[in-house]
């Protein structure tokens, strides 16, 4: 009977050896964020002045300026990628949602899943050849196009979800009152999906709100202050990223700001993306 | 139209056997609506084939001029405009599997902790910090990458073990500068370990605990419950995880930029810098010096493009194989 | 071994190979003091003593004072949450697994606790098997499954051996001739009744000293529900079998001895004969004649 205890001595051993190293596992990956967001706060904080958001950088080499620009211009792209993204995305995604079996809508969704998985700067590049050549220079809109480019594929799947949860009887209810079919989507299917679309949406913009790749060859960045969607803009991704590879140690610190306040954004629109979906649940 | 879906039911008969609702038209204007569903929709295999073709189009020079010898050849002058794309290539594979070598195991460790031995009150934050992690841009990572992670790695890591191992390991030779592919592969791999965590996470908890509960009764360990049974079940949908794990390596373009180096170079060991499809064109693109530069580059892009499509392709097959085979 | 069961109802399960061993030599046992033991003529295997089960906050078991003999089948009846699968599984610890559980009392198996802290509960579970409701093979080979309890617990040297033990312990849940062509094909392939079969296979490959059958034919159609019983009746000989069972007449043909469980506490216990025909207690009366539950 030994001979048993010792070898189930030693399972026993492994099993919670095996079991203590998933533990493990947990903390090293967790211990990244904790690294990442010391660092950005310790670095960073330091450089956030109002001068940061209300400035401009200065000539190279010199101390000061801000990044009040690029924050600027990332709400500008941002704000008018979604403004050109989201309703063909969410029609997209009312589209697979319709048209559920048909083999058309099968091709669609399958490129939506590949389009998804495709680089951010071939986007990039891809915009650059639409958009950047035929107009002769960078723009703000070009970038906007790379941003949006990237968002239709991701809220078209989420809205599609988003839609076919919507039960059955709430379309069939309408239909049976003789309401045409668009009617009681944009009336009655929609706005009871409302929350998981935005939800999904918010997602969406969040992620596109911190790409950098996308921006480097459409909107190109931008020293100075500048609305006009037709010209070059600074973008706060490629303002931190311009930054960071540069010698010099006051654009460092203002690059780690710059990252605090992305992070900041990017978190706010995605817990607000969160905030929306526990609404929806709810109601 | 061919996408019509179903038709109309009779009175008596059943309905069509499909997901959704006929499309039965009520009226002018819903033949409208669906045309104008029609068209949105299409506008996104618009975008795919529109980004294959302006791709093409762009390193059509450099096709006609290189040729297949692109794939094969491995200098990157812009001087004399000699150009080939294995650096690039071996520089994309190298550091995505090893962001995969490390991060597979963590991530399915930490699903495994997760959904096996962690009381809820501590399951919720840490899965909370993997979401806080996947929300982070990749230029942030890039910038704590530089400034943090490969210091850390040069003077911990790459120095002392260069000293000891390099002489007799070619793969850990030195010098050790600090951008290396092994930075690449380290900040890829904390990137992507969300991901793949994540989704290992929902497939290991969709193992039905009956399976756990039936190896329990028969006497196994939990570890032995856990690594014979549920994985196995799993296994399926934790290859999907793996890769979608290596698709977003490959993609990852900033991060990667920042910490490997930039030399076209096939690395000759771990701490060696090297250069990625994505981070040459990143570093080279807004400033191609000629038009065979920028059209190699095109080339470099195309080539970025057809890998993450082939990986996407397998990465289906596989889990399909798999899946199919397991229900044997 | 064919009988059918129509003939079973009408006799008590004495077998006449084992004369009834006197109460005072049933070995390491307190005898539970104003308790109900099933069958004082029959060493327990399994010894409930002034045993409470909660959930949480939720009391499930009260005071449970139950001696189930050995070799013979002891089935566990009662409605809906009356606390016997609780029991069942709480013979094997399977209710370790849910957090927040909590007992009072012990329960002992073949005279010690399966609480014990020189006892570890993985082997606990290897000496103690279970069936459950709906079956849950492995997605593996039948041979597979069945060696799966063996080669963990290295219950086999040598693939001979294996093979061996594979062999009888299909046999011996009345399967082998339905597999033995096709022991590599996957078992998820298998019928539900044989799937069930290969369960309580798996199970015995592993030698236990008590087996559990938590309603192990709910979810089967009548002849393989069939199959299952006269499974059952075959097996007692070797194994003491707890069945827990929802279904009356089928406590009737397979069981010894019958304990009916209502509300979390013991009602009554005694020979199956019994309790279905004279029941001592007006619950017990009322739940089998179909009153209630």
């Amino acid at each position: 009977m030994s001979g048993m205890t010792l070898r189930h001595r030693r399972r026993r051993a492994t099993s919670a050896v095996m079991l203590a190293l998933t533990g493990v596992a947990a903390v090293l990956t967790v211990l990244p964020l904790v690294l990442i967001f010391g660092y950005l706060i310790r670095e960073g904080a330091g450089a956030l002045d109002l001068s940061f958001f209300i400035h401009t950088p200065r000539p190279t080499g010199e101390v000061g300026g801000g990044m009040g620009n690029a924050i600027v211009g990332t709400f500008e792209m941002v704000g008018l990628a979604a403004l050109i993204g989201l309703p063909v995305a969410v029609l997209a995604g009312v589209y697979l949602a319709e048209a559920r079996g048909s083999r058309l809508a099968t091709a669609v969704r399958f490129t939506a899943d590949v389009l998804n998985g495709v680089p951010s700067i071939v986007v990039g590049i891809f915009v650059y050849l639409l958009i950047v050549v035929p107009t002769g220079g960078f723009s703000a809109l070009a970038g906007s196009v790379a941003l949006a480019t990237m968002l239709v594929p991701m809220v078209t799947r989420t809205t599609e979800e988003m839609v076919r949860l919507v039960p059955r009887e709430l379309m069939e209810g309408g239909l049976a009152l003789g309401v045409p079919r668009w009617r009681t989507m944009l009336g009655v299917v929609l706005p009871a999906a409302r929350g998981g679309i935005l939800t999904g949406a918010l997602v969406g913009v969040a992620r596109i709100a911190g790409e950098t790749a996308p921006l480097l060859f459409t909107a190109l960045g931008n020293q100075f202050w500048q609305l006009d969607p037709r010209h070059p803009t600074a973008a706060l991704p490629l303002q931190i990223f311009a930054y960071a590879i540069s010698p010099y140690d006051d654009w460092h610190r203002q690059a780690w700001a710059g990252a605090l306040v992305l992070i900041f954004l990017v978190l706010t629109l995605s817990l607000g993306a969160r905030f929306a979906l526990g609404r929806a649940q709810r109601s | 139209m061919t996408d019509v879906v179903g038709g109309n039911s009779v009175e008596g008969l059943p309905a069509p056997r499909r997901l959704a609702l006929p499309w039965k038209l009520s009226s002018a204007s819903d033949a409208v609506w669906r045309g104008v569903l029609v068209v949105f929709g299409l506008t996104i295999p618009l975008l795919l084939v529109g980004i294959a073709a302006a791709l093409v189009y762009g390193a059509w020079p450099a096709i006609r001029r290189f040729g297949g010898g692109f794939l094969t050849g491995s200098a990157w002058d812009p001087v004399s405009d000699h150009f080939g794309g294995i650096p690039f290539l071996v520089g994309t594979l190298a550091s995505s599997l090893l962001a995969l070598l490390i991060a597979v195991p963590l991530s399915i460790g930490l699903a495994l902790f997760l959904t096996e031995l962690a009381p809820r009150w501590l399951a919720a934050p840490i899965a909370f910090a993997t979401e806080l992690l996947a929300a982070i841009p990749s230029v942030v990572y890039g910038l704590w990458a530089i400034f943090v992670l490969v210091p850390f790695l040069r003077d911990r890591v790459e120095a002392p073990v260069s000293e000891k191992l390099g002489e007799g390991m070619g793969i850990f030779a030195g010098p050790a500068y600090g951008p290396s592919i092994l930075a690449g592969g380290v900040i890829l791999a904390i990137m992507i370990i969300p991901f793949v965590s994540a989704v290992s996470r929902e497939v290991i908890a969709a193992v039905p605990r009956a399976q756990r509960e039936a190896a329990l009764a028969l006497g196994a360990t939990r570890w032995e419950s856990t690594w014979q049974i549920v994985l196995p079940a799993a296994r399926a949908g934790l290859i999907g995880a793996v890769m979608l794990g290596l698709g977003r390596a490959i993609g990852e373009t900033m991060a990667v930029t920042m910490v490997i180096g930039n030399t076209p170079q096939v690395p000759h060991s771990l701490f060696a810098p090297a250069y990625t499809m994505a981070s040459v064109l990143a570093n080279e693109f807004a400033e191609a010096s000629g038009d065979v530069h920028r059209s190699a580059l095109m080339y470099v892009a195309l080539m970025l493009l057809a890998v993450t499509l082939v990986v996407n392709a397998l990465a289906r097959a596989l889990v399909w194989r798999v899946e199919r085979r397991d229900a044997r | 071994m064919r009988k059918t069961m129509a003939t079973m109802d009408a006799q008590p399960h004495i077998s006449p190979v084992r004369p009834p061993t006197p109460a005072v030599s049933a070995p390491h046992v307190a005898a539970p003091a104003g308790g109900q033991a099933a069958g004082q003529a029959f060493a327990p295997a399994v010894e409930a003593s002034k045993f409470s089960f909660w959930y949480g906050a939720v009391q499930a078991l009260h005071d449970i004072d139950l001696s189930i003999p050995e070799r013979r089948v002891t089935a566990l009846i009662g409605p809906s949450g009356c606390g016997k699968s609780t029991f069942l599984r709480s013979i094997n610890r399977m209710n370790d697994l849910i957090p927040g559980v909590r007992h009072t009392g012990d329960i002992c198996l073949h005279g010690r606790s399966v609480y014990d802290r020189g006892e570890d509960v993985v082997h606990l579970r290897k000496r103690v098997g279970m069936v459950f409701q709906k079956s849950n093979p492995f997605p593996k080979s039948i041979y597979d499954n069945v060696a799966y309890g063996v080669r963990v617990n290295g219950l086999a040297r040598g693939r001979r051996e294996l093979d061996e033990l594979v062999e009888r312990s299909l046999v011996k849940a009345a399967l082998w001739d339905e597999v033995k062509d096709r022991l590599q094909k996957n078992a998820l392939g298998l019928s539900g009744g044989q799937q069930q079969r290969l369960c309580i296979a798996r199970a015995l490959a592993v030698r236990p000293e008590v087996l559990l059958m938590d309603e192990p034919a709910s979810a089967l159609d009548p002849i393989a529900t069939q199959k299952i019983e006269e499974l059952i009746y075959e097996l007692k000989d070797e194994y003491t079998i707890v069945i827990v069972t929802h279904n009356m007449q089928q406590a009737a043909r397979v069981s010894d001895f019958t304990a009916f469980f209502y509300m979390g506490q013991l009602v009554e216990v005694g020979r199956t004969h019994q309790i279905f025909t004279t029941p001592r207690e007006d619950r017990t009366e009322a739940y089998v004649t179909g009153r209630f539950g």
